[in-house]
Order: structure tokens, then sequence, then C-alpha cells
């Protein structure tokens, strides 16, 4: 609390400091109210929401394809791991299996993801706390990757490329190499960002030992992904819950225990190098012919040859994309590992066409909420360290 | 009958079944996930149990979520999505409020991450959280009329 000062105008009093919705370090709409002594931060107090969208409320209106769109506009940053998580939601209602050769090729892509997401992580952080080349250096990478994207779903961004059942399109012949060219020559490029930021004395400034979080008040919150494994609590869902056969593949989910920025950074990076090893395994499993999506008459729409030539094709696919589907009644929480922690869809079912009610669980909306323990106490400059250090996405966030 | 077996013999229906026979009104086992559906009542002894006992050890807490049943009565079900994080389990409770007028008791002193998922759905389905320490809307703004994520709140909203 700030000491009762004297001052020739009277005692001094805290300051309120807005910051954001419109700031730079805030990644996205954020506000964050902050209660300062001098530069201490008293009081923190993020204020959430301007990105409000009812998608929530929208999917309760949509049949249960037409909400995959939606799930890319969550976390913009890894749209593929939500469409992921929203479509194994659907399938396990349905109950249905999917070939594993989908499996695969999800797997790749979201690891894919995942690296992406941390590279713009590792590159905005950078740039909020003055390190400007990493940034270039990362966007320069994660191009490459949205290069792969664009080849195999159409879409830079909004990719909606897992599809109840499957996938949208079978991936097109050569994009493997794509992928191997990129898979060569990252760990290189991995390690020049630790040459430009683990041994750099400003970095370490700015990241060591601020904003600890300790590994029980990590699990009081609800912190999970990097965030809760830099505290020292290895809990990553792919290895605890695995979905899409991440049994099969051999990776380590790497653990810090400092609870620091600095932890949190080097579990990151750590990632990129696992995620790394599980595209590599996956280039290696995804046969090169084979289903890529479920046999699943009325709910997986049939090929286009198959539409085109057999009176069977034709009307399923008129019924699937008029009036979709009908799960059971009944309701499931699916969850995976998606890049800033556990993401979880809740999908209830009233046996009609449109779910009934989408919830998401957001890892940045949780995870957002332990910010006011990570900065009260210290000064106003580590607050741009510690939003950056917890990854979050705005659009996820606010939903 | 294999099913209802299966949730008799499980762990965690056995062991609060022993600890208090009234806690849990229904087991129900769908696509491998357990929901225990609890009396409203006794919602804060059963969660503060099953956080704190040496063997269940839920002591991470993943979502809350409201569903609004509309017209159906008790209206409002909020399920509670509890993570045992050494064991690798997972645990549905849910409870079901009335319409007219409905307040739970919070379970923010149980685990603090509480606060924003009941905030949120006070926001966006008017369910009052009874102790909690902050209760205002999170996403909608403050002086926003009605609660969205109710089903009889249009899409398009109120015009």
């Amino acid at each position: 609390m700030p000491a009762a000062v004297e001052t020739v105008t009277g005692a001094a009093q805290a300051m309120v400091l807005n910051m954001g919705p419109q700031h730079p370090s805030t990644h996205g709409v954020l506000r964050v109210v902050l209660e300062l002594d001098g530069e201490t931060v008293v009081k923190a107090r993020p204020e959430i929401g301007y990105l409000h969208t009812g998608i929530e409320k929208t999917a309760e209106a949509k049949t249960y394809s037409q909400v995959i769109p939606l799930t890319d506009r969550l976390d913009y940053l890894a749209p593929l791991s939500n469409n992921l998580c929203y479509c194994l939601a659907v399938e396990k209602l349905l109950g249905l299996e999917v070939p594993k050769r989908a499996q695969y090729i999800r797997v790749l892509l979201t690891e894919l993801t995942r690296i992406s997401s941390h590279l713009v992580w590792v590159g905005t952080h950078a740039i909020d706390l003055g390190a400007m080349s990493v940034f270039l250096y990362c966007f320069r990478e994660r191009e490459e990757l949205q290069k792969i994207f664009e080849l195999v779903s159409g879409q830079r961004m909004m990719t909606s490329f897992f599809r109840i059942g499957g996938l949208a399109l079978e991936p097109p012949p050569g994009w493997l190499d794509r992928v191997d060219r990129f898979v060569n020559v990252f760990p290189e490029r991995i390690a020049e960002y630790e040459d430009l930021l683990t041994q750099n004395r400003i970095w370490l400034a700015r990241t060591k030992g601020v904003g600890i979080l300790s590994a029980e008040d990590a699990i009081a919150m609800g912190v999970s992904g990097p965030s809760l494994r830099g505290s020292g609590v290895a809990f990553d869902v792919r290895k605890a819950f695995p979905y899409s056969s991440y049994d099969e593949f051999d990776f380590d989910a790497p653990v810090q225990t400092a609870g620091d920025c600095y932890a949190r950074y080097l579990v990151r990076v750590a990632e990129m190098r696992e995620s790394l090893k599980i595209v590599r395994q996956g280039m290696n499993k995804i046969p090169a012919e084979g289903p890529f999506r479920a046999e699943a008459p009325g709910i997986v729409p049939p090929s286009r040859e198959e539409m085109k030539t057999s009176i069977e094709g034709l009307i399923y696919h008129f019924k699937i994309y008029t009036e979709g589907f009908t799960p059971p009644p009944g309701e499931v929480y699916q969850t995976i590992e998606s890049p800033r922690g556990e993401l979880g869809f809740f999908v209830s079912s009233d046996g009609s066409a449109k779910p009934y009610r989408v919830k998401v669980r957001a890892p940045s909306f949780v995870n957002l909420q332990a910010l006011p323990r990570l900065v009260e106490g210290r000064l106003i400059a580590d607050v741009v360290a510690c939003i950056g250090t917890i990854d979050i996405v705005l659009g996820e966030v606010d939903r | 009958m294999a099913d209802t077996q299966d949730i008799e013999n499980n762990p965690t229906v056995r062991k609060l079944k022993d600890w208090d026979p009234h806690a849990v009104a229904e087991a129900i086992l769908f696509r491998g996930e357990l929901t225990l559906l609890i009396p409203c009542e006794h919602l804060v002894r059963v969660a503060e149990f099953v956080r704190s006992d040496a063997e269940l050890q839920f002591t991470f807490l993943s979502d809350i979520t409201a569903v609004d049943r509309f017209p159906i009565e008790p209206r409002f079900e909020l399920n509670y999505h509890l993570l045992a994080i050494e064991r690798r389990e997972r645990l549905r409770l849910k409870i079901r409020v009335v319409g007219k007028d409905p307040v739970v008791p919070s379970v923010t002193p149980v685990w603090p991450t509480a606060n924003w998922h009941e905030r949120e759905a006070f926001d966006l389905f008017g369910v009052r959280f009874e102790g909690h320490p902050d209760l205002q809307r999170i996403l909608m703004p403050d002086d926003w009329e009605g609660y969205p994520l109710r089903k009889d709140y249009p899409v398009e909203g109120y015009r």
C-alpha cells in the first residue's frame, strides 16, 4: 500500500492509469486499469469485452458444420487448433471415428499452427521489450507457414480446413515437400532467435524474476498451457488426454520451474522444437493415399464424383447442406492443447440439427485472470512484459 | 444395465456416496464423461470435498458453463468442469436452478479461478452468485439490458 507522503499539494494519492484499449503492447483491445503509487503498481484490473461478438449465441443459430468458420475467428493466431477442438467435440457427440490419415494430417497442421503462433508470440513479446530484429525474423518464418496453410486450405488465416469427420479437401500434391523445406531450415532459425535473446543481458534483465507465478497460484487461477508449465506443473492435454492419435507421437512437454517471464519464454522456445519433432514424425506417418474423411453417409458429405454420379450421393449432399445432421441428445466437453493452453469446447445437443449450446473454454480468458497476480507490487514497465508473457489473443478472450 | 453398473463402480461416485449419500442426486455417463447432478444446496460442500480430498484431488477448475433450458423448469443448468491434474481425470458437476430469480452459491472460495467464469455466467445468463467478491458484467457493457445467451433473447438482440 502507498505510504502517506506529504507533498506541497497535500497527501500523495494513488494515480489511476488507463492502459489500453488502444495500446500496442496490449496485443489487441485489452484495457488494464492500473492504480499506481509512483511507478509501482498497487492494483491492476483487466477490463475486457471490447471484441465481444456473441460467437456462442451465433453458433446456436447455425447448423453444426456452419459453426466451423466461427471458430477460426476466436483465436485468430491458431485457427486450426480451434477447428480441431470443435470438430473433435462434435465427433465425440456423434461417436464418429476419423480415418488415421486425416488424424495425422490434423496433428501435423496443428503443430505447424503452434509454431506459427509461438513465432508471433516471441516476435511481439521481443518488440514490446525493445528487441526489434527478432520480430522481423519471426515474421519471415511465419510467412512461410502461412503460405503452407494457403497451399493446403486456400486460406492464410481463416482456414476452416478441418471438418466434422475429417478434412475439407485432399491436400494438394507436393505439399509435404513444402513442409519439408520449412522443417529443414527452421532449427537454425530457432538458434538464431536464441542467439538474439536467450543470453541477451537486456532480455534477461527484463524477463528474469519478473511476473513470478507459483505452481499453487497457477492451478488455483486455472492457468494452463506454457504458462502453467513455466511454473513447474507438467500438464499437457496432448499427454494427459491424447486426442487425434497424439499418443503415437514421441515428444516431450518442456517444463521450467522458475515461474517467471523468462521461464515461460524458455518453455515456448522448447515447444517449437518439440512441435518440429512431431511434424517430422507426421511427415513419415501420413500415408500417401487413403481417405481424408470418414465414411458416414448423412453426416460427412460424399465425394464430388459420388455426388455427381449416384442418386444417394446427391440426396445426402443436398440434405447435409440444407438441413445438416442430427447428433443424439447429450453433452460433451472436449479439450485440446492449443498454443495458449487448454482449449475446451462444450457442445450440448438436444437432438436437432443445430447445437443447443456451444461454450468455448478459451485459455486466454482464464490466463488473463492471473495478470493482477503477476504485476501487483511491480514496476509499470513490467506490466508490458507480463501482458506479453501470458500470450493472450483478445478474439478468444472476448468471443 | 452394464452402464449403471459402471457408474456405481466408478471410484469417484462411490467415494462421494460413501461420504454423503445425499450429495449426488444422479450420475450420468455419456461418451466416457462422468456427470454428477448435485443438489444446489450441497454444491459448495461437494466442491470443497472433491478439491481437498486426498484421493480425488480435483484441484483445477477448467470451466463453468451455463445452459438455458427455457421453457423447461428448473430452467438453468450450471456445469462445473473439473480436472485432477495428477490423476488425469475429468469430472463434471451439474446443478439446476429455477428461472425466477436464479441464485447459486459461489465457488470462488474453493477455486479462485471461478471469479471470471461466474461473472461471465452472470453477464450472459443473469444467474447471480451469492458470495462472489465482484459480481459485475464482464463482456457486455455495464448498462446493457437483458442477458444475451438466454434462449428468450433474440439472436439479433432487441431492436
